[in-house]
């Protein structure tokens, strides 16, 4: 009798529910990401890595006991397609959340729809113009240009250094870094006293060395670049035999870039890296050495290759995204972006994200360890 | 003077780089006036097989020659595949053929190989070689070697082999150079093989200096052939004075004006010289005959 009303109860629920419950048993999350083209490099870790994510979570039971959907779509880095796919999500597809503009580019183009159909979109890509000024739909979890030059010249006060050199890639993020660092040195009393460009694929930058060198006074060297470009500076910096202290970006924070610039070439020289690049550094006591182990411990076995800055910016939107989902014990997307805004200590694997309304990434110069390199390995100098 | 010596030497050094790609294109241009797009390719993939092979752990030498020769066939099939079932169709139209190929290469480069930025060592260490105060590295002077052996092989090759003859004579009347007994076809294959050879050589000389990905070709190709037309497209000599002169055009301004107008400045001066000189520095005027 009671077996039979519960079966009863069951059925007529299933039959109620029928079409309503399938729809709702599931957060349907989209993401347009650069999976290829020439931000291809940075849209696979985090495809890669938002998909891994997925499937955890889905095999633990979902959130709240409701399973993620997951669109993925490959922009190409294109700000058009991103266009298209971030209208395709949140019309056809019907999602609650985006994730994704790897470029800046496709973020700055996905924007203007998130906001229409107010979704919230947690951003991937770098530039300070995604979240300054704050717009009520987009978040973002890379720190910004200005974070990493403010880093470095925290560093070269504590160092003594006020005049320094910059020498700059003449790409997207070498231009953008440049002009950040030099709207930030009057905060810390930092003189730029030489100002040199090169070309991303130049092969030699000896003569804008050979200035920087002959420049009266300069205490310290800033690169600010991406790719090939910071190698080629550091074997022609120690091709000149120049001694002053050698800053680079956050741009080359990577094993790889050791192994390019040569052991010889590298050592000594001061960058701002993420706890991910040095997690088996980090001390006991750091809140981000749990995280970014755990990232490591599931990401690098699945995918057979070491972590990157890049996943890790995946890693932290979709930590936020489901903790945001989660608390808002909702899946309504207006539910969902209170909830992202309110985001506290939330630790992550670029940084600790504290949000509020002003402020849409939510990390400060924390966020980055001062690295060096020696012997050919990093290590931590704070 | 110091100074001046060091803006001189990386001059030469990213002249020399500039020079060897330009002295690829060379070859495909006199047999078939052709400009092949495709050429930064054969750098790179020189460079890309290099890395790999060795990386497999074939000696250096040997995974330089392997790369040399895979990528004269890749030039091979090239032609093959892309450019001998088009014959016929105007030289626009292989040119446009050669820029889709140079996009095919790169995007199969990049799923064969990776995405990632790879170098191996300089043939003859990193330790920089002092000239009058100023310093160059060592494998500057291998692409400058290098560049100075091609430029000479195909000196020869065109003005005292039968064969390099043929290369012209066909590139001149395709059907004039039939009808005197030249197989065209064969020297049009053989000029792709030789001159993805060259790219090949290239690209194994300058990796240690400005490193390889899938996606350099486009900006070595562009300032090689920039310093073609500079010299006179087809012509070795030209390659190989206008690669040297564009390297040392951006090497002074960067040192003594400023170094964001680098680029601009090499492009006005190349600029000037085919205002003055549409065909170049070196080439040979006009010779039709009415």
């Amino acid at each position: 009798m009671k077996i039979s009303t519960a079966l009863g109860a069951a059925t007529l629920a299933v039959t109620m529910l029928g079409p309503v419950g399938a729809a709702q048993a599931e957060i349907k999350i989209g993401a347009s990401l650069s999976e290829t083209g020439p931000a291809g490099y940075l849209g696979v870790p985090e495809g890669q890595t938002i998909r891994m994510m997925v499937k955890e979570i889905n095999d633990a039971g979902g959130i709240n006991g409701e399973k993620i959907k997951l669109f993925i779509y490959d922009d190409g880095g294109d700000p058009n397609k991103a266009r298209t796919f971030a209208t395709r999500l949140v019309e056809d597809d019907g999602v609650v959340a985006i994730v994704g503009g790897t470029t800046t580019g496709a973020t700055m183009s996905i924007m203007p729809v998130a906001a229409e159909a107010k979704v919230p979109f947690i951003s991937l890509a770098g530039a300070i113009e995604i979240i300054k000024p704050v717009q009520a739909w987009t978040f973002k979890t890379p720190h910004t240009d200005r974070m990493a030059c403010e880093k470095i010249f925290v560093d070269m006060k504590k160092r003594g250094f006020t005049k320094i050199a910059m020498i700059s890639g003449s790409d997207g993020f070498g231009a953008s870094m440049r002009k950040q660092c030099l709207d930030v040195k009057g905060n810390y009393g930092i003189d730029v006293i030489a100002d040199e460009i090169y070309g991303p694929q130049d092969a030699d930058m000896t003569p804008q060395l050979t200035k920087i060198k002959n420049a009266p006074n300069v205490q310290a060297v800033l690169n600010a670049g991406f790719g090939q470009g910071p190698a080629v500076v550091t074997r022609n910096y120690a091709q000149l035999a120049i001694k002053m202290p050698f800053y680079q970006s956050h741009g080359v924070a990577s094993g790889e870039f050791i192994k390019l610039a040569g052991k010889e070439a590298s050592e000594g020289i001061r960058l701002p890296g993420t706890a991910l690049l040095v997690a088996d550094l980090l001390s006991d006591s750091d809140k981000q050495k749990p995280v970014v182990l755990a990232y490591k411990k599931s990401y690098e076995p699945a995918y057979n290759t070491p972590v990157s800055t890049f996943g890790g910016y995946a890693y932290d939107a979709m930590q936020i995204l489901v903790d945001s989902i989660k608390r808002a014990g909702s899946t309504k997307p207006a539910a969902i972006r209170d909830a992202i805004e309110k985001t506290s200590g939330l630790v992550g694997t670029t940084g600790i994200v504290t949000m509020s309304p002003t402020d849409h990434l939510g990390l400060d110069l924390s966020a980055f360890k001062m690295l060096e390199i020696r012997n050919g390995n990093w290590t931590i100098v704070e | 003077m110091p100074e001046l010596m060091q803006f001189l030497l990386s001059g030469i050094t990213v002249g020399a780089v500039y020079a060897l790609i330009a002295l690829g294109f060379t070859i495909i241009y006199n047999a078939s006036d052709v400009v092949n797009f495709a050429q930064g390719e054969f750098v790179m993939l020189g460079g890309m097989i290099t890395v790999f092979t060795y990386a497999a752990g074939l000696p250096l030498p040997l995974a330089a020659i392997v790369a040399i020769v895979l990528t004269a066939g890749v030039g091979v099939l090239l032609n093959k595949l892309a450019i001998e079932p088009a014959r016929g169709a105007p030289v626009v139209s292989l040119i446009i053929i050669t820029i889709g190929a140079s996009i095919f290469i790169r995007g199969v480069a990049q799923v064969v190989f990776d995405k990632q930025l790879h170098r191996f060592p300089a043939f003859s260490g990193d330790a920089p070689i002092a000239v009058l105060g100023a310093t160059i590295l060592p494998q500057s002077l291998w692409v400058i070697a290098g560049a100075m052996a091609v430029f000479v092989g195909l000196y020869l090759f065109f003005t005292r082999t039968l064969l390099g003859r043929a290369v012209l004579a066909t590139a001149n009347n395709r059907m004039a150079a039939q009808l005197v007994g030249i197989n065209t076809k064969y020297v049009m294959t053989l000029s792709f093989a030789l001159s993805a050879a060259i790219g090949a050589l290239g690209g194994v000389l300058v990796t240690p200096i400005t490193l390889v990905s899938y996606d350099v070709g486009i900006g070595l190709a562009l300032k090689g052939f920039a310093a073609a037309m500079l010299g006179g497209m087809g012509n070795p000599k030209g390659a190989l004075v206008g690669g040297i002169l564009l390297g040392i055009i951006e090497a002074l301004t960067a040192g003594y004006i400023s170094s964001q107008y680098k680029d601009a400045a090499a492009f006005v001066v190349i600029i000037a010289v085919l205002f003055a000189m549409p065909n170049g520095l070196f080439a040979k005027g006009s010779t039709d005959r009415v």
